[in-house]
């Protein structure tokens, strides 16, 4: 063992690990692309984790065994005992969370990220006193400050989502310009601390001051943002969390660190994009917030009509003698915990003959494939579960359409009504189906706060009360 | 109430104002239903069927004393004349054309409504007659013209030689002009069609025709109805349809202007100028007609052997559907207007579908006349409304597309500038960061949908590499340094084991048929 902490191969060795990990990092995510290869792919993730710790080990056993400061069975003892609670910790989660909570999960994880990288940051601003350069210095800067904001910003996401706080949108007047403020004040601290470069007691000064701005911004900045903007705020958040650990693998000079964090970042911000184009938003107006006050009526009041009210014996019936059904969930079967009733329902109509299958809107949930990861949880095929662009073309042809919480994203007024603030969003055209029933637990607006016409159609026909409750009084009905 | 459904007194007529099935579903309205014996025996509908659906056969009188009495024809003034003062009456009246009427109805002191009058707005789709009516009268055009045509529609190669497919043109593509274009296309015909509204084109084109285009300043509509054209229009058009009428087997015009008499399109010169055993179907026929040489409700074969067809009965030529379709707009209507769903009619003026249709309202000894009603403006204004802004404000020019070349080629340029004065250390690692973005855009862009979550919990684990800076700096002999050093590296280590567990358990979840 001695020996090999004194081979001067060490550090060749553990770079080379290094190397492989990424790989393996990569092929992880490119594992992803289709369900047959998903597993290997997170096993290659889990196989080049293990590798990526098993070398830092054997470098900080080495570096631990050079300063001779501790013993190294201390600093290595102290290290894998964190590794096991922060393990068991995780483990539990994972395996206790449900997928309804999933985004609440992702987001405080995203947190612990950029915890880490604050930490690990003023950490080396600490370690690397006295002697660091410019060029560090800015790299301190910028990945403490990518890691405030990605703490607090999941945190309040975190909160937001789990309903610890108001998911209304909290506008404080002037907030652009508080944003700004506070970017511009870092800029000036990072200019002082820049300055000061090397003098370690007064340098925390700028750097720690910075921390707490960045973390109020953090803060601000998601608490601006609606509940229903959230898939495009955990993505953004994912995104920023990759950044942060890219900006840790600048000041610590780790090109794993980099590149995994390169990945994570460019994967969250496509995700961003993609939600954004679903939403027919730009980035930019998602991030700035304030959209989406619960209930908030936005644009004109038209007067569409009456709806028409059905029962849930009507609609099994309905079901029963339909040759294609689409089912297009939205974040309300996610609220009911709908999913096993309409997993039931699916496998009923299907031993009938019944074509069942699921349309998603990219933007339905709280979290991209977010209905996915439920409808699967309930054991519903994947292949019948399609996205968006997949499904429309064949909704014409369609018998029966049931909408079961989804609102603004089968909304005919996003095609329709060029005056309508969701006006161009891509959605689901349901109303071109022989039948549309709609299950809501009232005639209340959707997020965007926009009347939908679908619900006047001579075509739809409302089922009202709790999608899990009717969708089980279909499935009995269905006997 | 008591809902009367009378026998049509016009000669010929066969439609009737509700089938055995739309008096059904006026009576879920509360209403008490009676219709005339024998008043559907036109449309397929005779007196047993109604009385199986459980609707009241009655004579005459008793139809004409109900409270509301629903027909499709207006009523004579004979018929006005039977009304109960204070009842309702319901029916196609075109008000605008038959000021007498509106002052017998005024006279005898009943609310009289209008379906031919309900405004084209999205919410009233669901009892306009007009374009239920027209739809049915456009294919039967077209079945009509396939009658008397002597050829076949569809193209074909057969043993005994080609078959020319037949070639129609469609004038006006309204609901009959697009019904026409359907039905013509669905035979296996090549369809043109025009419309003075360029807004339709797409329409046309989406039901299989070509839209034939003029090189004119054209308007858009406001009202969802066709206008008249200025001099300057007709004269371009005059030509264009000339020349396609001329080029064409079938012509079918649908051009009608609201209030006014059908424009005239077709001259006699251009129907001379077209080939022996063409046939002109006329739907305009009614208000004067498009084409010169029509006459009402007759055939009439020109001396080039041209049959134009002057029809005003097309729809009720499909007497059963047409009378199922007015039935079902009598009962949207109904619906709309008995809110209590109790058999009380109600009429709320406030509301621009029943005010657009009340042409007499009965008051305290006598009714007053409410026609003309103020316009309602559809949605296809709205462009309409933002033209003089756009005129007013220079539309912005387009981007230049090197703009972004310049652009590129800018941040290139600093990017060299900030490299030239970097440690050569932070540019290794640069080069490193970009091309692993890269990557990482083009691998995850290949992610599918369906696997986002898992995608994003991946992700999450995968950037707790953050562990591995934390595990270095746990052996520095700074205290504060290490403490800070452990907690970031428990927290990531919730993030890496956390992450990769529960994406294994999402993955494991997902599982094909």
């Amino acid at each position: 063992m001695s020996d090999l902490l004194d081979s001067e191969h060490l550090t060749g060795f553990v770079t080379g690990a290094y190397v492989v990990a990424a790989l393996l990092f990569i092929a992880a995510l490119a594992g992803l692309a289709r369900h047959e290869t998903a597993k290997q792919g997170n096993l290659a993730g889990m196989v080049g984790m293990g590798l990526a710790l098993v070398a830092t080990l054997l470098l900080a056993a080495q570096k631990a065994e050079l300063l001779g400061e501790r013993s190294l069975v201390v600093t290595l003892g102290l290290v894998l005992l964190m590794m096991a609670i922060g393990g068991a910790v995780g483990a539990w989660r994972a395996r206790t969370v449900e997928m309804t909570g999933m985004p609440e999960l992702v987001a405080v994880l995203h947190s612990f990220v950029g915890l880490a990288a604050v930490l690990v940051g003023i950490n080396s601003y600490l370690e690397y006193e006295g002697y660091a350069d410019g060029v560090h210095d800015v790299e301190v800067f910028v990945g403490v400050f990518i890691g405030a904001v990605t703490f607090t910003g999941s945190l309040v996401a975190w909160a937001k989502l789990s309903g610890r706080m108001r998911s209304a949108p909290v506008a404080l007047p002037g907030r652009h310009w508080l944003n700004l403020a506070v970017i511009v004040a870092s800029l000036v601290l990072m200019v002082w601390f820049v300055r000061l470069d090397g003098d370690l007691g007064l340098g925390l000064v700028p750097l720690l001051l910075m921390t707490a701005l960045a973390l109020l911004l953090g803060f601000h900045l998601v608490s601006a943002i609606g509940g229903g903007d959230m898939p495009v705020v955990v993505s953004m958040l994912n995104s920023y969390s990759g950044w942060a650990a890219a900006a840790a693998g600048f000041m610590l000079g780790n090109d794993l660190l980099i590149i995994t964090g390169a990945l994570v970042g460019s994967s969250g911000a496509i995700l961003s994009y993609i939600m954004c184009k679903a939403m027919n938003r730009s980035f930019i107006s998602v991030i700035a917030g304030g959209f989406g006050s619960d209930g908030a009526t936005v644009g004109e009041a038209r007067d569409y009509g009456d709806h028409r009210e059905v029962q849930a014996a009507e609609v099994a019936e309905m079901l029963a003698g339909a040759r294609s059904v689409v089912i297009t969930p939205g974040y309300g079967m996610a609220v009911a915990q709908a999913q096993y009733p309409v997993a039931e329902l699916t496998r009923k109509l299907r031993e009938r003959g019944v074509q069942v299958r699921f349309g998603i809107h990219p933007v339905a949930g709280r979290l991209p494939g977010h209905m996915n990861v439920l409808l699967a949880e309930a054991k519903v095929p994947y292949d019948i579960v399609l996205e968006m662009d997949e499904i429309n073309d064949d909704l014409a042809g369609t018998d029966v359409v049931l909408v079961i919480g989804a609102n603004d994203t089968v909304n005919p007024a996003a095609k329709e009504e060029p005056g309508s603030p969701i006006a161009g969003m891509p959605v689901l055209e349901v109303w071109h189906a022989r039948d549309v029933v709609v299950f809501k637990r009232s005639m209340a607006t959707g997020y965007a706060g926009v009347q939908n016409p679908l619900f006047f159609k001579d075509n739809t026909q409302m089922l009202f009360g709790d999608a899990k409750d009717r969708v089980n009084d279909i499935v009995g009905a269905l006997g | 109430m008591r809902i009367g459904i009378p026998r049509e007194s016009r000669p010929g007529e066969t439609l009737v104002a509700a089938t055995a099935k739309t008096a059904e579903q006026l009576g879920t309205l509360g209403y008490d239903v009676v219709v005339e014996a024998g008043a559907g025996a036109g449309a397929d509908q005779p007196d047993a069927t109604y009385v199986a659906s459980g609707t009241a056969i009655g004579r005459a009188d008793d139809v004409w004393s109900s409270d509301v009495v629903v027909k499709v024809n207006a009523p004579t003034v004979e018929e006005v004349a039977r009304l109960r003062p204070g009842a309702a009456v319901i029916s196609l009246m075109a008000p605008a054309r038959s000021p007498e009427l509106v002052e017998a109805l005024r006279a005898a002191g009943v609310t009289a409504m209008a379906m031919d009058a309900v405004p084209r707005i999205s919410r009233a789709q669901s009892m306009d007659v007009l374009s239920s009516m027209a739809n049915v009268a456009g294919y039967r055009a077209v079945i009509e013209a396939a009658h008397e045509f002597g050829r076949l529609f569809t193209g074909q190669v057969t043993a005994a030689g080609k078959v020319p497919p037949a070639r129609v043109f469609v004038v006006g593509a309204g609901v009959a002009g697009l019904a026409a274009i359907g039905a013509a296309g669905s035979l296996g015909a090549i369809v043109r069609a025009f419309d003075v509204r360029p807004e339709v084109a797409e329409q046309v084109q989406s039901m299989g025709a070509e839209f034939v285009t003029v090189d004119m300043q054209q308007e858009v509509s406001t009202d969802g109805y066709a206008k008249e054209m200025t001099a300057e229009q007709e004269a371009a058009t005059a030509a264009m349809y000339d020349e396609e009428a001329r080029a064409a087997d079938i012509v079918i015009t649908t051009a009608l202007i609201p209030g006014r008499p059908a424009p005239r399109l077709v001259t006699a010169e251009t129907v001379a100028a077209m080939r022996p055993g063409s046939v002109v179907v006329d739907m305009a026929a009614a208000n004067g007609g498009n084409v010169a040489l029509t006459q009402a409700d007759q055939r009439v074969v020109t001396e080039n052997g041209v049959t134009i067809l002057g029809y005003t009965d097309l729809a009720s030529r499909l007497a059963a559907q047409t009378s199922q379709l007015y039935g079902t707009n009598v009962v949207n209507l109904l619906k709309l207007l008995t809110p209590g769903k109790d058999g009380q009619l109600v009429l709320d003026l406030d509301d621009v579908v029943q005010r657009g249709i009340t042409v007499t309202r009965a008051v305290e000894g006598g009714a007053e006349v409410l026609w003309p009603p103020p316009p309602v403006q559809v949605s296809a204004a709205a462009p309409t409304q933002a033209l003089p802004a756009a005129e007013a404000a220079p539309p912005p020019r387009p981007q230049d597309p090197r703009r972004k070349w310049y652009a590129a080629a800018l941040a290139a340029v600093a990017f060299a500038l900030v490299a030239s004065v970097s440690p050569s250390d932070f540019l290794g690692h640069f080069t490193v960061f970009a091309l692993a973005v890269v990557v990482g855009y083009y691998v995850v862009s290949n992610v599918s949908h369906a696997l986002h979550t898992p995608l994003m919990a991946e992700t999450n684990a995968i950037s707790g590499i953050i562990l591995v800076g934390g595990i270095l700096q746990v052996g520095s002999d700074n205290v504060a340094v290490m403490l800070l050093a452990l907690v970031a590296v428990l927290v990531a280590s919730i993030n890496i084991f956390g992450g990769f567990l529960v994406t294994l358990r999402m993955l494991e979840m997902f599982r094909k048929d």
